[in-house]
């Protein structure tokens, strides 16, 4: 059997039903999480009398800091599970990349495992973003210039 | 009213992740990064600062906004230093996220043990 008749199987049993369940869930949690953001936003307007603009970088830090404990506690790996998209795609799922590869390489000492690995998965958003800012702010920058 | 807008186009997000990871062999690292070049490409025109103005954290939370703060402090700074602010002023916005989760994700890593 080659590839693409074992592909051609294996789409054939795999589950149909459970794309629909799975797509519920990664709205609902997503969106959960974005008026849970909504709500810590709101509370930092009103404490501290700021802009929107000023009181987004405390709350990404508040909810960065939530996802990260909730990683070290096992809560996080658990409503993944169930939530797929829904985690991974905010802000958190970025936090709790980091947390889990540092906290998974914990054995292989504070250097070589905590210190290399907390980049293994998250580093890859970093690198991508830069990479295509850097090309269409280059891009951006040159039209102003010009225009 | 702002908390249902934040819910639905968080969830929105999240929703066509989820999407395309059932329906293709992507795996999270691609979708995000994905997301985060859709993200900065949407700053290109300013259509990513309209949405933050109409669902307000439902689209900073997302993944994408990375990509537009990266965009966006990248920009603000060429207004000021020329093209050499795209480098200097790239973490400007992002750096926050980017330093609470290195400094959360170490203290967990070292006080937590990992659970299977």
């Amino acid at each position: 059997m080659d590839r693409k008749e074992y592909d051609q199987l294996a789409e054939s049993l795999k589950p149909t039903g459970h794309k629909m369940k799975n797509a519920f869930y990664a709205f609902l949690y997503g969106g959960v999480i974005g008026a849970i953001a909504q709500g810590v936003l709101e509370f930092f307007m009103n404490v501290y009398h700021v802009k929107q603009e000023d009181a987004t970088p405390m709350m990404i830090i508040t909810l960065v800091f939530i996802s990260c404990l909730l990683t070290g506690l096992g809560i996080y790996d658990k409503l993944a599970q169930k939530a797929g998209a829904g985690t991974f795609i905010p802000i958190t799922g970025f936090a709790n990349s980091m947390t889990s590869c540092a906290l998974d390489s914990q054995s292989e000492g504070l250097i070589m495992g905590i210190g290399s690995n907390m980049f293994k998965l998250g580093g890859t958003v970093i690198t991508y973003g830069i990479v295509s800012s850097a090309l269409l702010g280059v891009i951006r920058y040159v039209i102003t210039l010009f225009g | 009213m702002n908390y249902i807008m934040a819910f639905l186009f968080s969830g929105f997000v999240c929703l066509i992740a989820q999407l395309i990871y059932d329906h293709s062999r992507l795996t999270p690292g691609h979708i995000t990064s994905l997301f985060v070049v859709l993200g900065s490409f949407l700053d290109l025109f300013h259509i990513y600062d309209r949405l933050v103005d109409i669902f307000h954290a439902g689209a900073l939370i997302p993944i994408t906004s990375f990509g537009h703060s990266l965009m966006h402090g990248a920009m603000a700074a060429t207004k000021e230093y020329g093209v050499f602010g795209i480098a200097m002023g790239m973490f400007d916005l992002t750096a926050a996220g980017i330093s609470a989760a290195i400094l959360f994700g170490f203290l967990v890593a070292i006080l937590f043990k990992p659970k299977s």
